[in-house]
């Protein structure tokens, strides 16, 4: 029996771009991988390499410092670099460049696993941990992580496959084409915490994908076809979808008995288990109307961007933004050089008409269509009107950090007003209070 | 060992994508909702209604467009939200009413009523209906002429004093009985009143377009025409009470209102909840006014009240926060 979710928006889709391209690995390897050392949330990990150290695919080559999930070379070759490198997120941060040999020489620790039913649960998170898989669909916590959490307290096991962002058709492809890596790893996941079922969630604008994890299914496997809304892939709005129950404000899904897993990251995690691979690479959707020839590829991370767009046939059109992930809660990057991470679904370069500039001078008109469309039950007009005036105590009892940012406001605004961005400066203006008062407590009790 | 050095990107704040329906687009889509209300005003009151309504919506268009200019303030005339105004400002007024006296009408709504408040999204009473209050006060007898509808009458409407006027069925209702004409023509609107409130059917159509089209949503009017209805039916005042509800509803200005302008953005409640009260609220007033009021039409006042109402309104009926409320535990 399926729910509903709060509000939502129909932003066009343009999957047709991509959604009927089989992915193939990228026809040419890149000459050079840039692979940062903060691909997930938590602190970043430490290089265990050295320039000129010979690495291997798969090999080790950055171990976590606290939370964080361990990073692996993604091509052989030589190392060049240790050093802090541009990453997507727009600042510096500390990297391993390598120098690609074209051997793809695998390192000697990837093995085949034929033990893989003997497995126990925590066996299972502890080859997710080596394998150093996080969230692909963009947050990137550790997996591991939200495993070792979920364990003996949740009841649900969600793969998200909803893929709700306009233009992205990574998962859609993974689907088609590694449906079986998918539910293997649906299954992994749902020992690994304890659980016999694990629930596909897929948006029902993706027919034949359905279709097919539904003839591969198995016992156990439930897939389920969502109407298509943006935000469905909201880890909040799927939970809700499923199973009806809410996300309580600044809690997890495990505080709702729910573990959510992307599906490249079920994917991923059966490759880790079967086949003793980490993840070192991914599927890239690789689209948006400046580009020349739309396609999915699987391309090693900290393959740079220019190298992508390269193989893409290169921009049909000047671009006026490239994006990691899709048009609605993509990062937008400003140089070309950066590499694709663990959590990079899209690399989108849309063109002037797709993302014109807006005139800024438009006024709320108050018509009310954020406050129906927002999934969290916000009032994103109320909010703007205290950013506005920077009254931090009022944003927050209007609840702003529940917000997910997932744009749905900003989009329909017919004033087009940038709302999700004053709610990030008010995020952001809060958190910086909360610390410094943190700060001046604890400087009280010292 | 790269090509694309030279590109310009734009960096900005997701999402990178918007609705393509603008204001400006909301507010063609409003103007296209008036015009078949406008068509039946042209037949029935003749040319002179399309005249005065096009003098008012070009009246307000180039007051907002002078105001800004003069003020030095972002021009915001090809916004439309002052045509819409304009539109139904005329809507609102008699077919004779002289061309001098509309345009004081829009200049107290543009200016006034609008501008003075901080410009679109900032006014708190909804700027064609203040303008109506205005013109009532100030010219009650040109607000209060009502001509006799119908081909035969066109020449004496062109000539204003040679118009033959009739009695609107308002007035019988404000008297407590059935007006005289048939259920029919108060439907089309073959009766007398203000230029564009006669033809209930334009407006419901106009009304049902708005609503599938996503301008409005159904909960204003719904509310609206659900308490008047209620209402009437409950106290029919001794008549028979389907025939005086309907009635009722198809009278004066209470379709336009529900439909046009209880549904303003600006000075209607934002929040869902806000907005069945908002409407349930304009239902009662303007039945009160009907019933004990001196003015046989209540629908205007009943708004400008209730868009006093509205901040009020909207500040204690906040969506409830998500995972708070029932169901945020287990299900």
């Amino acid at each position: 029996m399926l729910h509903q979710f709060f509000g939502g928006v129909h932003p066009a889709g343009h999957k047709e771009l991509t959604e009927g391209k089989a992915a193939a690995p990228i026809k040419e390897a890149p000459a050079q991988v840039v692979i940062p050392m903060s691909m997930h949330v938590g602190a970043p990990c430490k290089p265990t390499v050295a320039v000129g150290d010979q690495v291997k695919v798969g090999q080790l080559i950055g171990e976590t410092a606290g939370l964080g999930a361990p990073i692996h070379a993604s091509v052989s070759g030589t190392v060049k670099a240790v050093e802090p490198r541009l990453t997507a997120g727009g600042s510096p941060v500390m990297s391993v460049v390598i120098e690609n040999d074209f051997k793809d020489t695998p390192a000697p620790s990837i093995k085949r696993r034929d033990n893989v039913g003997a497995l126990t649960g925590a066996q299972i998170i502890e080859i997710v941990r080596d394998a150093g898989i996080v969230g692909m669909g963009g947050a990137g916590f550790p997996t591991h992580v939200k495993l070792s959490g979920a364990v003996g307290k949740v009841d649900t096991l969600i793969i998200n496959a909803a893929e709700c962002e306009p233009y992205i058709t990574a998962d859609h492809r993974l689907m088609l084409e590694r449906g079986e890596a998918i539910i293997g790893g649906a299954k992994l996941l749902a020992k690994a915490v304890g659980l016999k079922e694990a629930t596909i969630g897929v948006e029902l604008n993706k027919p034949d994908a359905i279709e097919h994890l539904k003839s591969l299914a198995g016992e156990g496997i439930h897939v389920e076809g969502l109407k298509t809304r943006y935000p469905q892939g909201a880890e909040k709005q799927l939970i809700q979808m499923l199973t009806g129950r809410q996300v309580p404000p600044g809690k997890l899904p495990a505080d709702v008995q729910c573990l959510v897993c992307n599906a490249a990251t079920a994917a991923a995690v059966y490759d880790a288990v079967t086949e003793g691979k980490p993840l070192t690479q991914r599927y890239v959707t690789l689209t948006g109307g400046a580009i020349s020839e739309p396609m999915n590829v699987i391309a090693p991370i900290g393959t740079p961007v220019s190298h992508l767009i390269k193989l893409a046939g290169g921009f049909k059109s000047e671009p006026e933004r490239i994006l990691f992930g899709g048009p609605m809660m993509g990062i937008a990057i400003y140089d070309v050089d950066v590499p694709t991470m663990k959590g990079t679904n899209c690399v989108l370069s849309l063109s002037a008409e797709e993302a014109p500039v807006q005139d800024p001078a438009q006024t709320c008109i108050r018509c009310g269509k954020c406050v129906e469309v927002c999934p969290m039950k916000l009032t994103p007009l109320f909010i703007r009107m205290n950013v506005n005036k920077r009254r931090w105590d009022e944003t927050m009892a209007l609840n702003v950090l529940d917000c997910i940012e997932c744009g749905s406001c900003n989009y329909i605004c017919p004033a087009r007003l940038p709302l999700v961005q004053s709610f990030r400066t008010a995020k952001a203006a809060i958190r910086a209070e909360q610390a410094k008062e943190k700060a001046k407590k604890e400087a009280a009790k010292a | 060992m790269n090509e694309y050095k030279d590109l310009r990107l734009t960096v900005a704040s997701s999402p990178h994508a918007n609705s393509p329906v603008g204001t400006r687009a909301l507010m063609l889509d409003v103007l296209l909702a008036l015009m078949p209300a406008l068509a039946m005003a042209g037949y029935f009151f003749g040319p002179r209604a399309l005249v005065l309504t096009l003098v008012s919506v070009v009246g307000c268009e180039v007051f907002e467009w002078l105001y800004r200019f003069l003020m030095k303030k972002p021009q915001t005339a090809g916004d439309l939200t002052a045509a819409v105004t304009g539109m139904l400002l005329a809507f609102v007024c008699p077919v004779t009413l002289p061309y001098w006296a509309v345009l004081i009408g829009d200049f107290f709504a543009i200016v006034v009523v609008k501008q003075l408040f901080g410009g679109l999204g900032k006014n708190f009473l909804n700027p064609a209906l203040a303008g109506r209050a205005f013109l009532l006060l100030s010219y009650l007898g040109y607000m209060t002429t009502w001509v006799k509808p119908g081909v035969n009458n066109w020449t004496g409407v062109a000539g204003v004093a040679d118009a033959v006027t009739a009695a609107t069925p308002l007035a019988a209702l404000h008297t407590g009985s059935l007006p005289s004409v048939s259920m029919q023509n108060l439907f089309i609107g073959n009766v007398g009143g203000c230029i564009g409130e006669v033809s209930a059917l334009a407006l419901i159509l106009g009304g049902v377009y708005l609503v599938l089209r996503g301008v409005i949503h159904i909960r204003i009017p719904a509310a609206y025409l659900g308490t008047v209805a209620l209402l009437t039916l409950i106290f029919p005042k001794g008549n028979d009470p389907v025939q005086w509800t309907l009635c009722n509803l198809f009278s004066g200005g209470l379709m336009l209102g529900a439909f046009f302008m209880a549904t303003d953005y600006v000075t209607s409640p934002c929040t869902p909840v806000g907005e069945w009260i908002y409407g349930v609220g304009c239902g009662l007033l303007t039945v009160f006014i009907r019933y004990f009021g001196g003015f046989p039409e209540g629908v205007s006042y009943a708004i400008l009240l209730m868009n006093v109402c509205a901040p009020i309104i909207e500040k204690y009926t906040h969506p409830g926060r998500f995972g708070v409320q029932k169901g945020g535990a287990k299900a």
